[in-house]
């Protein structure tokens, strides 16, 4: 029984992991994009779409990358090409990208596919417990072996270097000879990748069929998830099972009757957050702050 | 000349759309030779150094290195070539460590733990030691300096471009840059050395070449020419000296603080400590220091922006305590201020000319009345303080932002020197302006004193502070130190005093007596 609550724990925190881990690179570049969610669901109507038409899940999975890359492209070329501003942009990108998707999907409403199925890794997914973590699927491995990389990445080598001084101070890394735009416009389309893998596996692993606005603010925990984790990749592992845990709690206690309001709970990845964000302020190093130039528009001629 | 130099430009221009910032300059230095570019703020200089390190390109001219035509087409072409940089602004990675910020300016074959061990060694050999790992948020203004140049070092630059390096050190730290200039001359590296600090450049520099109004004006030999005619060629018009006549110091105190203490905001703040001054009529206090050391804190201690509940000790106008009224309150009790950033601080960019004067002078009564503004009245005082002040505006009543920095900053002083302050405190009055505008602000500001009011000036331009104070105290760590009469202070004993050391004379100035 309690298996099974953790199970699900552990699958409702891989889209936030993935979709975490994505922003967290685009903002490490300094880019703050406010459009997660918009991603996510192009992400995931396009996995959908495509499962249906192929009956592959896999070439479900590379359509939710695309589609949430392309997505992320779009606000890619208003904010860094255009020099428009993050916020603004990244807002109507979500609106945009919850209007599209509907649009797209009404004709998939109602259907079903059979999703990816579950890999269970042998011996391993035996033992009590730790098995459990054992017992997912494909995606779902992925996404750790992702922020492993990631952390790699970012720590270790060079272009990393460039990626964090990028965000760090713009026109520094500009008069070095960076070529600031196309470090960001990469990071801002790894982001959208990664929003779109975490889109996909929404239809494809955790309810499978598709259904408007089904990531259901998914998005916005990602983006409170990459402050909760000060901007480390592997407290993001952390802060999804945790918020991901949250989120399951209010479930499954609405159906057991819990007392606890389910406004209550879902409130509380947002206040942890807040909680985060004045330690954070409080505590004073630079290491765990948000990117110095996170947000700041970039004018290369300058 | 026989000897070909090491690098040179020929008729370089530069245009921005219809503005010309480099017009035909041409210039040259050799190997080993310590040069000055001179200029005041507009005059090119920027611009000029920003194409040699391949930021911007040419429009027209060309660039010779060792004798060949060379185009650069980035910084990246110009490290490679042998040239390196030193910023004024540090381009450095505040979240980065050091060798973190040296490996990104890198070609990046070499692993952070070789080039940490490099970096250590290097900064040794030139006697200014530095730890590799350690985070550059963490290092003083000097330290990162260091890594600036360490970091141009690491690459054995045959030209090194060093872009107001002083502006942001003590005198002492300024001795120990000049012995590594001297060291890597020695070494035959070529210096191309952007001051506008004239005596620094007769200490240093073997040659000096002068922009105005990104023409080339001429090249001289330092030594041949005083201070005072390389000034003269930098404006282009003769300057008159600043006249300073004895202040006469006044009997009673305007303006006290005692035992001043306040605990730092966050991190970054500097918590104030113990400051104690006493100005009286007719004088101007200078307070010297280098950025950092709680400037900020304390003008905002003394203007009331810095909320006063956590203050202890005294801060009182005429007697009266006044550490819990806020700015406006205070510039009531005729008080004026002129905070360091004139661009959102002291003016609203965004805003006329007239409705900046009215910022500070809305509740006298000449420019309104019951609440309402008398806008006549307005325009006629802006009027007075554009003509009395020299402020050049392109139009009657144009937006602050339209003004270049020292017309602004000229409009800002004679803002509050019109409504004639018994006290004025002054951070910064002359930064970033032109030598035409600095003289006439350091001029209003001696005239001011003259008529017997008190001057409270925070300056990190110790030339500035010599030149019109009549009493020199100096800023370190969050702590002012004891008010010396400008005839006992040297530029030595001030940097002492700026590195946090503490005289051996104490002063004998009593409360009050005349200096």
């Amino acid at each position: 029984m309690y298996e099974e609550l953790l199970l699900t724990i552990l699958l409702t925190s891989v889209p936030l992991i993935l979709a975490g881990t994505g922003e967290l690179v685009a903002e490490r570049s300094g880019v703050l994009n406010l459009g997660v969610e918009g991603m996510m669901l192009m992400g995931a109507v396009a996995a959908f779409g495509a499962a249906i038409l192929s009956g592959s899940a896999t070439l479900g999975i590379l359509a939710g990358a695309f589609g949430g890359m392309m997505t992320a492209a779009i606000f890619a070329l208003f904010t860094l090409g255009l020099a428009t501003n993050q916020v603004a942009t990244g807002l109507a990108l979500t609106i945009f990208g919850t209007g599209l998707s509907g649009l797209i999907g009404a004709p998939l409403v109602g259907k079903a596919i059979d999703g990816l199925p579950a890999l269970n890794i042998p011996v391993l997914s035996d033992i009590p417990f730790i098995g459990l973590a054992f017992k997912l699927d494909a995606l779902a491995y992925m996404s750790i072996m992702i922020v492993a990389l990631v952390a790699y990445f970012l720590k270790r080598t060079r272009w990393g270097l460039v990626l964090r001084a990028t965000g760090a101070n713009h026109d520094s890394a500009h008069a070095l000879g960076y070529n600031v735009l196309a470090v960001r416009w990469s990071a801002v389309l790894f982001g959208g990748m990664m929003a779109g893998l975490a889109g996909a596996y929404l239809p494809l692993v955790l309810t499978p069929h598709w259904a408007e606005g089904m990531t259901a603010g998914r998005g916005w925990i990602a983006l409170a998830l990459v402050v909760f984790a000060s901007w480390q990749p592997w407290r993001v592992v952390v802060g999804a099972i945790l918020f991901g845990g949250i989120t399951i709690m209010q479930l499954a206690g609405q159906a057991r009757g819990w007392t606890v309001q389910p406004q209550f709970l879902s409130m509380l990845p947002y206040l942890a957050t807040i909680i985060v964000l004045v330690s954070i302020s409080r505590s004073g190093g630079v290491l765990h702050k948000a990117p110095a130039h996170l947000g700041r528009i970039f004018y290369p001629t300058r | 000349m026989s000897v070909t130099p090491l690098f040179e430009a020929k008729s370089v221009t530069k245009h921005f759309g219809d503005f010309t910032a480099n017009d035909q300059v041409d210039f040259a230095i050799g190997a080993g030779e310590i040069h000055a570019l001179l200029g005041e703020n507009g005059a090119g200089k920027s611009t000029f150094v920003k194409m040699v390190y391949g930021v911007l390109q040419p429009d027209e001219g060309a660039f010779y290195f060792q004798g060949n035509k060379v185009s650069i087409s980035g910084p990246q072409a110009a490290r490679q070539m042998g040239i390196g940089m030193v910023f004024q602004h540090f381009s450095q990675f505040e979240a980065l460590t050091v060798a973190e910020n040296i490996q990104l300016a890198m070609d990046g074959s070499e692993t952070l733990e070789s080039l940490s061990q490099r970096i250590e060694v290097l900064s040794r050999s030139y006697g200014i030691p530095i730890a590799a790992d350690k985070l550059v948020a963490d290092l003083s203004v000097g330290e990162q300096q260091r890594v600036e140049i360490l970091r141009c070092l690491l690459q054995s630059p045959k030209l090194l471009i060093m872009d107001e390096p002083t502006s942001v050190l003590t005198p002492q730290e300024t001795e120990q840059l000049f012995t590594v200039i001297r060291q890597l001359a020695s070494e035959g590296c070529a210096i191309l050395f952007i001051s506008h600090k004239l005596d620094e450049i007769k200490a240093l520099c073997e040659g000096a070449t002068i922009l105005r109004g990104g023409k080339k004006i001429a090249t001289v030999k330092s030594k041949d020419h005083s201070q005072h005619a390389i000034a003269e060629m930098m404006v282009g018009s003769s300057i008159s000296e600043i006249k300073r006549q004895a202040q006469a110091i006044g009997e009673s105190c305007l303006f006290e603080a005692k035992a001043l203490s306040r605990a730092a905001d966050g991190p970054f703040d500097v918590a104030l400590s113990d400051i104690d001054f006493a100005l009286y009529e007719g004088q101007i206090l200078g307070i010297a220091g280098v950025s950092g050391n709680g400037q900020d804190e304390l003008m905002g201690a003394l203007t009331g922006e810095w909320r006063n509940e956590k203050s202890i000790g005294l801060l009182a106008i005429k007697g009266e305590d006044v550490r819990s009224l806020s700015p406006e309150a205070r510039r009531q009790k005729n008080i004026g201020f002129i905070p360091e950033d004139r661009n959102g601080h002291a003016a609203v960019p965004s805003m006329r000319l007239s409705e900046n004067t009215l910022m500070t002078s809305h509740s006298s009564n000449d420019v309104g009345r019951r609440g309402f503004i008398d806008e006549s009245a307005l325009h006629e005082k802006t009027g007075q303080i554009i003509a009395d002040y020299d402020v050049r505006t392109p139009e009657t009543n144009p937006l602050a932002s339209s003004l270049s920095g020292g017309n602004l900053q000229k409009f800002v002083v004679g803002r509050e020197i019109a409504r004639q302050p018994k006290v004025l405190i002054v951070s910064q009055p002359t930064w970033g302006v032109d030598i035409g505008a600095a003289q006439l602000i350091r001029s209003a500001l001696l005239s001011l004193a003259q008529q017997g009011s008190a001057i409270f000036l925070i300056s990190q331009d110790l030339e500035e502070i010599f030149a019109i104070s009549s009493h020199i105290a100096v800023l370190h760590d969050g702590h002012l130190s004891p008010t010396y009469p400008l005839e006992e202070m040297t530029p030595e004993k001030v940097g002492l005093l700026m590195g946090g050391k503490a005289l051996d004379d104490e002063p004998v100035m009593e409360q009050g007596a005349r200096s």
